[in-house]
């Protein structure tokens, strides 16, 4: 019988890390991760987790502890967020080319200038070019069960690279919610022990992180995209094992909530989704064609389950805490270039909220709704993305 | 050990590796892995040693080996070191061998963080005081008055100004169970000093001197003569500390004055100019007897000192 | 050939690469000055010096003619001449 109880979203995390038997675990405090590093290191302290807990100096090296443990031959797990994350940056790529399947928890949180520990998404954004798997949950339970999947996702020989599980701070990792944990057998069953394709061996002596010249580089590279890309199907494969297990389905790498008629349809990653599910409800009681596309899996961009989505409907609204700076929102933008030249493709205008942690509710996802039906009327045509409730009386 | 003893040691840094003629760093680690032997997992990070020893394709190296970034070769050994202890993998030990930049510099946190930990790793620096794989630019490892790309002997200027960082006391301060400075000049006692670390556990630093004639600027035949006059010289000691105490090092039988060492090498040339370089050829001569006096590097003869 | 998986490889495959084509002057071994102490072979930074019954042979696919065996060569036995093109 599954156990079900009420418990912070850090807990969630470190029960799922820990059902998945990691061998070796590095940590780094950075608010509003550090609660899930420490509910893993009390389950070691207690004999309740037998991992190799590595308290390390800096993110830079949290990273690549794990990429060594891996290339060893172990399954390894660590947790970040926002400065953290993009210290890790360098590693995060280099293990990706190196094909090196580890788990990575990325707390989403603002990025410095100025300084903020409340939540965007900006932090693992960033790493969108790196070559690591992106996964983003609405809630505790999401973020439970996605985790289980990660470590499989991330270990399949036909994948075989890290996987980043991002969750709202605060939101999800701080806040209470009723979770279903599965049995530590069922979770066995589903995720047996890591067996990888090579590893450091002295009765196997390989080299690992050698240099190329230009008549290779581009096939490594292009080998990192193709496994994300032809990726796509098993992890749908995967998502649904372990969804008949468990009862619980969120859809793939998608989810598609009330799109099938929609004439408008936001797109969002995070927990943002539950809010506007709430507000996509009370619109359709009032009889607007609203929906919305919840991207589960962010890289590889499912563009493909995107598009059977929306293709429907008149006007995408891509809301987005997130934004790259002198262009756009990276959502929006990796959305309008699958749509570029598609013939009959809705309108996609998008839309920046949240930066910083800034509230957004559902009467701000009323307002997105209302300026998307503006833009609609007009011709469907926003030249600059839209910064929901910016202050602009303030701006120097 | 004799000679021939050590001519029979496997291999396990194999021919057709990509070292310029006469490196002192490829002579070091043929000696090293003889002396560890192949029940290790070696970690290399960006640096010459691992742009020569590793082009696609072409690999030295008949042990595992692993090259991740250039400034996380301790924390990729930290990471081994569990993998094989969660494993159970026993008897498989971890070898960092880096370069100085890596070491002195940008992996100097890293470094520090494994220190503290207490990891088993056994680190060894192998130290030809520059970013050679680069050309030759400025490393905390670069020794007082040599001309480095970055900081050039010019008109206005001699060259680095600061000592050499006394990284193996930084390390040994971190109290770990030993610490040694070996030099590639001395093959016999840079075995023994990797066997002797091996034998310990927990984190232990080797600091090699390894001469470089492509950019230290002499003929790629006398690598080890190089080395030799920078131990006789004292500018470079050879000690062991175990525990944080010195507790062996090779006296100097003959000792020669620092300017028999610098100059034969054309990173030091500009102090030999006329109406230069005798003030600092001074400043280099103190910081011999600086070494002399720590260690009593000279040694005893029957007339006395 | 197909790339691997990580760019992961076989190790010891830097024999498939002959560095003996780098050499300028190459060594000679004048046996009867050889006293087999097996220095040489010890210094040579390419392992390019092999012991066969006591016989050093110096391995030409690989030495880069640095010079270090017949400078380090205690009775002078090993020569240096001008590699021939």
């Amino acid at each position: 019988m599954n156990q079900v109880k009420v418990i912070e979203g850090s807990e969630a995390v470190a029960l799922a890390v820990r059902a998945c038997r990691p061998q070796v675990i590095s940590a780094y405090p950075i608010s509003p991760q550090t609660h899930i590093v420490e509910w893993l290191a009390k389950m070691v302290a207690d004999g309740e987790l037998d991992s190799e807990f590595v308290n390390v100096e800096s993110e830079f090296s949290a990273a690549s502890v794990i990429s060594g443990a891996s290339a060893a031959g172990s399954r390894a797990y660590t947790a970040s967020s926002s400065q953290g994350l993009l210290l890790m940056t360098e590693v995060l790529y280099a293990s990706a080319g190196m094909r090196l399947p580890f788990v990575i928890t990325g707390v989403n949180r603002a990025i410095s200038v100025p300084i903020s520990i409340q939540i965007d998404q900006q932090d693992t954004i960033s790493l969108r070019d790196s070559g690591v798997i992106q996964f983003y949950v609405e809630s505790s339970q999401e973020a439970y069960d996605t985790h289980i999947a990660a470590f499989k996702i991330a270990e399949d020989p036909g994948i075989l690279l890290p996987v980043m599980v991002c969750m709202d701070g605060w939101i999800l990792t701080h806040s209470y919610e009723r979770v279903s944990m599965m049995e530590q057998k069922e979770v066995d069953r589903f995720l047996p022990p890591f067996q990888p394709i090579h590893f450091l061996d002295v009765n196997n002596p390989k080299t690992w992180g050698s240099h190329t010249e230009a008549d290779v580089l581009m096939e490594f590279k292009y080998a990192v995209h193709g496994a994300m890309q032809n990726g796509k199907e098993r992890m749908k494969e995967i998502f649904s094992e372990l969804a008949n297990m468990t009862g619980r389905n969120y859809g793939g790498l998608i989810e598609a909530y009330r799109t099938e008629d929609a004439e408008i349809i936001l797109v969002a990653i995070g927990s943002l989704a539950g809010t506007i599910k709430e507000a996509v409800d009370e619109l359709r009681s009032n009889n607007e064609r609203v929906g919305l596309v919840k991207i589960r899996c962010y890289r590889p961009f499912p563009h493909e389950d995107i598009w059977d989505a929306i293709k429907g409907a008149k006007i995408v609204l891509v809301t987005e805490a997130d934004f790259s700076m002198g262009s756009e929102g990276a959502v929006g933008m990796d959305l309008k270039s699958k749509l570029c030249g598609r013939p009959n493709s809705p309108h996609v205008v998008d839309f920046i909220t949240g930066l910083g942690g800034r509230e957004v509710n559902k009467r701000t996802i009323y307002q997105i709704v209302q300026k998307g039906q503006e833009v609609l009327a007009s011709g469907g045509y926003l030249p600059e993305p839209y910064w929901v409730d910016l202050n602009r009386n303030i701006l120097p | 050990m004799d000679l021939q003893q050590i001519s029979n040691q496997e291999d396990l840094f194999a021919s057709g590796h990509r070292a310029c003629h006469g490196c002192g760093m490829s002579l070091a680690v043929r000696h090293i892995l003889k002396a560890t032997g192949k029940n290790v997992i070696v970690v290399t990070p960006t640096g010459c040693l691992e742009t020569f020893a590793s082009p696609y394709g072409y690999s030295p190296w008949r042990v595992p080996w692993i090259h991740h970034l250039f400034e996380n070769g301790p924390s990729i050994a930290t990471g081994i070191v569990a993998a094989l202890r969660a494993q159970k993998r026993d008897g498989v030990r971890v070898l960092v061998i880096a370069g100085d930049g890596s070491t002195f510099d940008i992996g100097f946190g890293a470094l520090s963080g494994m220190l503290e930990r207490g990891d088993d790793v056994l680190y060894i620096c192998v130290d030809n005081e520059a970013y050679m794989n680069t050309g030759g630019q400025r490393s905390a490892a670069s020794p007082m008055y040599s001309s480095t790309t970055t900081d050039p002997a010019g008109r206005k200027s001699l060259g680095k100004t600061q000592n050499k960082k006394d990284l193996p006391f930084i390390v040994a301060a971190h109290g770990v169970p030993y610490v040694a400075i070996a030099s590639v000049a001395y093959l016999k006692d840079l075995q023994k000093k990797v066997k002797k670390a091996m034998e310990y556990h927990g984190p232990r630093y080797i600091q090699v001197h390894t001469p470089c004639p492509s950019v230290w600027g002499f003929p790629s035949d006398r690598t080890l003569e190089i080395g030799r006059l920078a131990v006789n010289s004292a500018l470079v000691p050879l000690f062991e500390m175990e525990w944080g105490k010195v507790t062996s090092i090779q006296k100097i039988k003959k000792k020669i004055p620092v300017t028999d060492y610098l100059k034969s090498q054309k990173r030091f040339s500009h102090l030999f100019k006329k109406d230069q370089g005798d003030a600092e050829l001074a400043n280099i001569q103190a910081i011999a007897n600086q070494h002399i006096e720590k260690f009593g590097l000279l040694a005893r003869t029957k007339t006395g000192s | 050939m197909k790339i691997s998986i990580g760019a992961v490889v076989i190790g010891g495959t830097s024999i498939n690469y002959k560095t003996g084509g780098w050499r300028d002057e190459k060594p000679i071994i004048h046996v009867e000055l050889c006293k087999a102490c097996g220095l040489c072979e010890m210094v040579c930074p390419d392992s390019a010096v092999h012991v066969v019954n006591k016989v050093y042979i110096i391995d030409y696919d690989y030495c880069k003619g640095c010079g270090l065996c017949a400078y380090e060569c205690p009775t002078k036995a090993i020569e240096m001449i001008s590699e021939e093109k």
